[in-house]
């Protein structure tokens, strides 16, 4: 049996919205080991981006236990979870979300200021992280004027700097043409496959989602399915 | 997080937007330099005032006469024959007094050889000098024992010199001929240039009050006495002791008016500065609302900015900053942009403040405190402005921070 990253135990997540009360999640139990690679998927506002905020540490839950890496984090003060984040998480989100008139190299180490990395150090890695999604040459290159795959290239190296334990990936692909957004995959399947990373993403495109060697799918606040990918076989085509 | 790493990341922001961060440093800007302008022509111009007014002599109060009642026909003030020299021997003894000096004035006409000029005679104690803290320029000031001899011998100041002797000649050891007297010259005096009225101070001839009298005038009683306290402090002791002594030299009793006057310079001095103060008032108000509007300047830009990078603040947050990082990084934003602001604002106001001081013909004063003062204020604004939309960032929702279009 291999570590837990994840484990969410009846979670719930209730808002107000409107006047009402909207139920995102509703007695959600999921785990996460490490090296998934796990595709959310589900119509929209059945509650997989809640998920994804409460996995990633950006929302609580309004009841129910959530371990991450063993730890309940139920109890933790806002700093801790924005350590947490910091060191343990990684954000890859469908508008890229790269600092502007910044260059590549600048938005890698983003992170790794907030984590407290040496400047040096920062350099060097968010150099090799730039290797490895694959844009060695784009360091310097300034944020809008990459084009979309290679913003969300750079957004993956930032993602993966502090060398997190899980990677989370909303509509990663949701921007990108289909080029792009095979290739954004197959930058995925690889850093699963070669590293290991434990990696969480939400789509709600079958082709995407199919790339993942898990789907979880949701309805209205459930999981309604959670099975392996039914060829595997598409998740190793490197 | 260090103070460094947030100083830099705030920098970049600011190089980043260049324009708008000028645009928000130009209320600073504006602010500094008009307190920074506003306290150099304070104190300049006070400065000013009172170089002129101890120009007149160190801790002084005037004597004069008093008016006197001729049938019905009151003259003005100093037409009185009251003051005797005896009165300045008697002031020179009160305590808290330095020194006083009988004056006897008269504007004649000098001849020196071939050359003559109208000049003011005053007829003065030694101590006159002392009193009016003039210095010689060449020679000696006549002595008490000139004093006690009515010895025909007198000092003349720069002006007079230049127009009864050619240039280059010391008129030391000359004589002169004042009203068919002569009288030898000892000594010049160092020149003085223009009083506050606007005359010419080193156009003048100190001799002995006994020559002057004795020789010169004939009278018995002198135009003023000059008195110098012995510390600033003691200035309206003295000016009481003055009075009481005066009254009862004269036998003045009761009801009856003063045959005197007594005057202190402080009195003109502070009307004087008075001025200045309405007008330090009127510019620093004027400075503290250019200070406000710009610290509210930089919080209009500020909140701006805050919506602005709405994402940047969720993506920021996301990868793991802080609240208190997020609070710093703006809060230093606005720290850097007033501090930045408040430097050139410095540099501005003082070289207003030189323009104005040349100008406005007086020494060109910045005094550092002020500087500091202006700078610190700006900072402490960009801080108290930049507070609020700093703590907004940082309690933005970065799930909603995100999805902000």
């Amino acid at each position: 049996m291999q570590k837990e990253v994840v484990r969410l135990e009846h979670v719930r997540k209730v808002y107000p919205m409107g006047g009402e009360q909207v139920v995102a999640l509703d007695d959600v139990d999921l785990t996460l080991a490490q090296g998934d690679f796990v595709a959310v998927m589900g119509p929209s506002g059945s509650g997989k981006s809640t998920l994804m905020h409460v996995i990633g540490l950006l929302d609580r839950p309004t009841s129910g236990r959530y371990l991450f890496n063993g730890q309940d984090v139920s109890k933790l003060g806002a700093d801790d979870l924005a350590d947490l984040r910091s060191h343990r998480l990684g954000f890859v989100f469908q508008s890229y979300n790269l600092l502007p008139r910044t260059t590549a190299l600048e938005n890698v180490e983003l992170p790794m200021v907030y984590a407290g990395v040496p400047e040096s150090e920062r350099h060097r890695r968010a150099l090799a992280a730039l290797e490895i999604v694959g844009v060695p040459n784009m360091a310097q290159h300034i944020s809008n004027q990459m084009s979309g795959g290679q913003q969300q290239r750079v957004a993956i190296a930032r993602a993966l700097v502090n060398d997190p334990t899980l990677i989370l990936a909303d509509e990663p692909t949701g921007a990108l043409d289909t080029k792009s957004s095979d290739d954004v995959m197959r930058l995925f399947a690889r850093l699963n496959a070669e590293r290991g990373m434990t990696i969480l993403l939400v789509t709600h495109e079958p082709d995407v989602g199919r790339r993942a060697k898990r789907i979880v799918t949701f309805r209205d606040g459930r999981i309604v399915a959670d099975a392996p990918t039914e060829d595997p076989s598409k998740t190793v085509a490197v | 997080m260090t103070i460094l790493t947030l100083l830099m990341i705030a920098w970049e922001e600011i190089v980043r937007n260049r324009v708008r961060s000028l645009l928000t440093m130009l209320g600073m800007i504006i602010g500094v330099a008009a307190v920074v302008i506003t306290i150099s022509i304070g104190v300049g111009a006070r400065t000013a005032i009172s170089a002129q007014i101890t120009g007149l002599g160190s801790n002084l109060v005037i004597v004069i006469p008093g008016s006197v009642n001729l049938n019905g026909v009151r003259t003005g003030t100093g037409a009185a024959s009251s003051l005797t020299p005896a009165d300045g021997l008697a002031l020179a003894k009160l305590p808290h007094v330095a020194a006083a000096s009988p004056g006897v004035g008269m504007r004649t006409q000098v001849i020196a050889g071939s050359s003559n000029w109208s000049t003011t005679v005053l007829g003065a104690a030694p101590t006159y000098t002392y009193i009016r803290e003039w210095h010689m320029a060449s020679g000696s000031f006549f002595t008490d024992a000139d004093v006690a001899a009515s010895a025909k011998v007198c000092v003349m100041g720069q002006t007079v010199a230049d127009n009864l002797f050619a240039h280059g000649v010391s008129p030391v050891g000359k004589t002169i001929l004042i009203r068919n007297v002569p009288f030898a010259v000892i000594g010049t005096l160092a020149r003085r240039g223009q009083s506050a009225g606007g005359q010419d101070q080193d156009d003048t001839i100190i001799m002995p009050y006994t020559s002057a009298m004795q020789r010169l005038t004939g009278n018995t009683f002198v135009n003023a006495i000059a008195v110098s306290a012995d510390e600033e402090r003691f200035i309206p002791l003295v000016q009481s002791e003055v009075v009481q002594l005066l009254e009862q030299r004269h036998q003045i009793v009761g009801t009856m008016p003063d045959d005197f006057d007594v005057r202190n310079l402080e009195d003109i001095a502070n009307a004087a500065s008075a001025s200045a103060t309405t007008m330090e008032f009127l510019l620093a108000g004027v400075a503290i609302v250019s200070l406000v509007v710009g610290g509210i300047g930089i919080m209009n830009i500020m909140l701006v900015s805050v919506t602005e990078r709405t994402r940047e603040i969720g993506l920021r947050i996301a990868v793991g900053a802080r609240a208190s990082s997020i609070l710093a990084q703006f809060l230093i934003e606005a720290l850097v942009l007033s501090g930045v602001g408040g430097l050139i604002g410095v540099v501005l106001g003082v070289a207003a403040a030189a323009a104005v001081a040349i100008f406005g013909h007086w020494p060109m004063v910045v005094p550092a405190a002020g500087v500091v003062l202006a700078f610190t204020f700006s900072a402490l604004t960009g801080v108290f402005f930049g507070y609020y939309p700093a703590s907004k960032a940082a309690h933005l929702n970065p799930i909603e921070a995100l999805r902000f279009e």
